[in-house]
């Protein structure tokens, strides 16, 4: 049974114009998204930057009220608990954020930061309390001296390691990582990389890893989701989505990859032109429309949602962005 | 010396400092490279490495009064900028010597549409009449493939996206046809499919304008996708300059041979523990004598007191020779 099971999932914000403010408009930044995650799982999810990854990371630990769809976390449904509901709830799922200096209290210690999950949630006493914290600051790698001091006093890395620690306070079962590593050196960057891998090994945690760094993510996931304008357009298996994408725009982020061998020149699919507005989005396939494909007038009103091309392999049924084999299989077939 | 005369550029023992709480700190220590005549020669580094600073120097755009440039030189084409006067710099920059930042929003001017910013460079560097300098700016659009050019002229900036600014910025900085383009991180702030746009126009337009460039960046997977020859910096210092071919595939010295291997490629099994550097960039105000990478892997008793020295160990191929972390 999935730890974490998502159906449909919908995020829209009303944008709102005039003087009555009245919503004129809504940006569909999750828009029919369906995955699950199991225990001890990675899914890595990826796409370009306004995508929607973040509001749906953001989402799925309820820091975000979803519009519509269900969020199960081991079968009970957090779509609509109320916040009160939901605190005894979040101990399971914590979230890491991509700027640990923003998302760290300047004027909090480390030991305070650390220590406030336990507060909130009434556990231990303040001797157990400091214990474990030092525990938390060795587990991720920082000295225990670190306790009395501020994160402002720390490098990026370490600041990020301060955000693990009090991610892992609560023994949770799923953490949602947000682009944890972006904003890191890459020598730093491998030593975070290889810690939460640790950690997973260590607790069996489960994480939805977002990143747009793609070899980062195939490095951690073991599926993939490929997100583009709102939508999941492939879910895979790590090794399935780089070693044979289905779908076009997978196909044109994995060719983006600059290689890392100046004697290897890759070919490259060179996308024209931008991701579309989610406000407002093109009523049939969104890359269809960004290439003006020819066949984009037959998506409008199609059913566009993933279909198992292979065994675990999902991809849009999308006449546009699947190759012409693939299309054969998927098409819908009409009741005769 | 005689610079020679088939590099654009030479940079010889700079040095660039900054005033601090803490004292004169030398961003930039003593460093020295060539850029050849049509070739890009990369400069990667982590963050605080000095990169940027190198980059600012050679066009003396540094923060001022901070940063100061304190030795060394910087010849463009055999004219030394370290001592230019300000309107001979004024001149070159922007007009033989093109610059691109990273980020786009910032290098233009929100309250002007894009087009009068880049006619604005033709008639300042090529006293063109303004609606000479108006279609000249369009041609530029044009070149920078901004699909309806003459419509997008009275944009606005923020009607834009990154990658279309990012487009205009290059535009700016190759509307005088320049020699040089110096590029601080240009596609760090894009994602991935719209850098390999940049990276790809950037590409085209050098081999048909015939420049050099110099490009900074910490991804080493653009430094390999388009870079002739390579600078690796740490702490202020080069560490290691080969050709990109070279450096790739035999790298001497050990913080080069670190970051090539801490990063997680394609072919990285999954999960499997990454290498990792130990320890972290110091403070430039706590660096010691002798190697700075000895220091940060915390075994500066076991190296020389001096400075390493910067040497030629194979043709083409300069490695600072600390014996820790210069190996063959």
């Amino acid at each position: 049974m999935p730890l974490l099971s998502v159906k449909d999932l919908r995020v829209h914000f009303a944008v709102r114009s005039g003087v009555m403010l009245r919503q004129t408009a809504a940006v569909r930044a999750v828009d029919g998204v369906s995955f699950d995650i199991g225990p001890g799982e990675t899914l890595g999810l990826v796409g370009e930057s306004g995508c929607g990854k973040s509001t749906l990371g953001k989402a799925i630990v309820r820091l975000l009220k979803p519009t519509s769809g269900s969020i199960h976390f081991e079968s009970k449904d957090i779509s609509r608990a109320s916040q009160g509901s939901l605190r005894p709830l979040r101990r399971d799922f914590q979230m890491i954020f991509q700027d640990p200096a923003e998302s760290l209290d300047p004027r909090m210690s480390v030991r305070s930061i650390i220590e406030e999950p336990f507060v909130i949630h009434g556990l231990g006493n303040r001797a157990e309390r400091l214990r474990w914290v030092s525990g938390l600051l060795d587990r991720v790698g920082l000295p225990a001296s670190s306790a009395e001091r501020y994160s402002f006093e720390f490098s990026g890395g370490q600041r990020q390691r301060i955000g693990i620690a009090r991610a892992l306070a609560l023994k949770p079962k799923l953490i949602v990582c947000d682009e944890p590593v972006s904003a890191l050196d890459v020598s730093v960057q491998s030593q975070i990389l290889n810690l939460l891998v640790e950690l997973q090994r260590d607790f069996g945690l489960s994480y939805l890893f977002i990143a747009h760094d793609l070899s980062v993510v195939k490095h951690v996931s073991d599926r993939v989701a490929v997100m583009y304008l709102g939508k999941i357009v492939e879910l895979a298996t790590a090794d399935a989505i780089y070693q044979d994408p289905r779908h076009l725009y997978t196909q044109a982020l994995l060719s983006a990859i600059p290689s890392h061998d100046p004697r290897v020149k890759r070919e490259k699919i060179l996308l024209e032109g931008d991701v579309p507005s989610p406000i407002d989005p093109p009523p049939g396939s969104a890359f269809g429309h960004r290439m003006s494909h020819p066949r984009y007038d037959e998506t409008v009103g199609a059913d566009l949602s993933l279909k198992e091309i292979a065994p675990a392999h999902w991809v849009a049924a999308d006449p546009c962005c699947v190759s012409a084999s693939d299309w054969q299989k998927l098409r819908p077939v009409k009741a005769s | 010396m005689i610079p020679e005369t088939e590099n654009i550029l030479e940079v010889d023992k700079l040095i660039t400092s900054f005033e601090t709480d803490r004292g004169l700190l030398r961003a930039v220590d003593q460093v020295s490279f060539t850029v050849p005549a049509g070739k890009t020669v990369g400069i990667v580094g982590e963050s605080g490495c000095g990169k940027s600073v190198t980059a600012m120097s050679i066009i003396r755009l540094l923060p001022q009064p901070a940063g100061k440039i304190l030795g060394g030189h910087v010849y463009f084409k055999g004219h030394d900028l370290v001592h230019a006067s300000d309107s001979e710099i004024h001149k070159i920059r922007g007009g033989e010597i093109g610059v691109i930042f990273q980020e786009p929003m910032a290098a233009l001017n929100p309250v002007h549409p894009i087009g009068r910013q880049v006619a604005e460079v033709f008639r300042i560097h090529k006293n063109l009449s303004k609606k000479d300098a108006w279609a000249a700016a369009t041609e530029m659009l044009e070149l920078v493939r901004i699909p309806a050019p003459g419509k997008r002229m009275m944009d606005y900036p923020h009607h834009l996206s990154g990658g279309m600014r990012q487009r205009i910025v290059i535009a700016m900085a190759l509307a005088c046809r320049p020699l040089l383009v110096i590029a601080d991180e240009p596609t760090t702030a894009l994602d991935v499919t719209v850098q390999a746009q940049i990276l790809d126009l950037m590409a085209r337009l050098q081999s048909e304008m015939g420049m050099s460039t110099v490009l900074i960046t910490h991804d080493l997977g653009v430094i390999a996708e388009t870079c002739d020859e390579v600078v690796v910096m740490y702490a202020g210092r080069v560490v290691e300059r080969a050709s990109a071919k070279e450096l790739f595939t035999n790298p001497l010295h050990a913080y080069t041979r670190g970051l090539l291997s801490s990063i997680p490629t394609l072919s990285t099994p999954s999960k499997s523990l990454l290498n990792t550097i130990p320890g972290m960039v110091a403070a430039l105000a706590d660096y010691a004598h002798g190697c700075r990478f000895c220091q940060r892997l915390g075994r500066s008793h076991l190296a020389p007191r001096e400075r390493p020295i910067f040497a030629e160990v194979s043709p083409q191929h300069w490695v600072e020779t600390c014996p820790l972390c210069y190996q063959l």
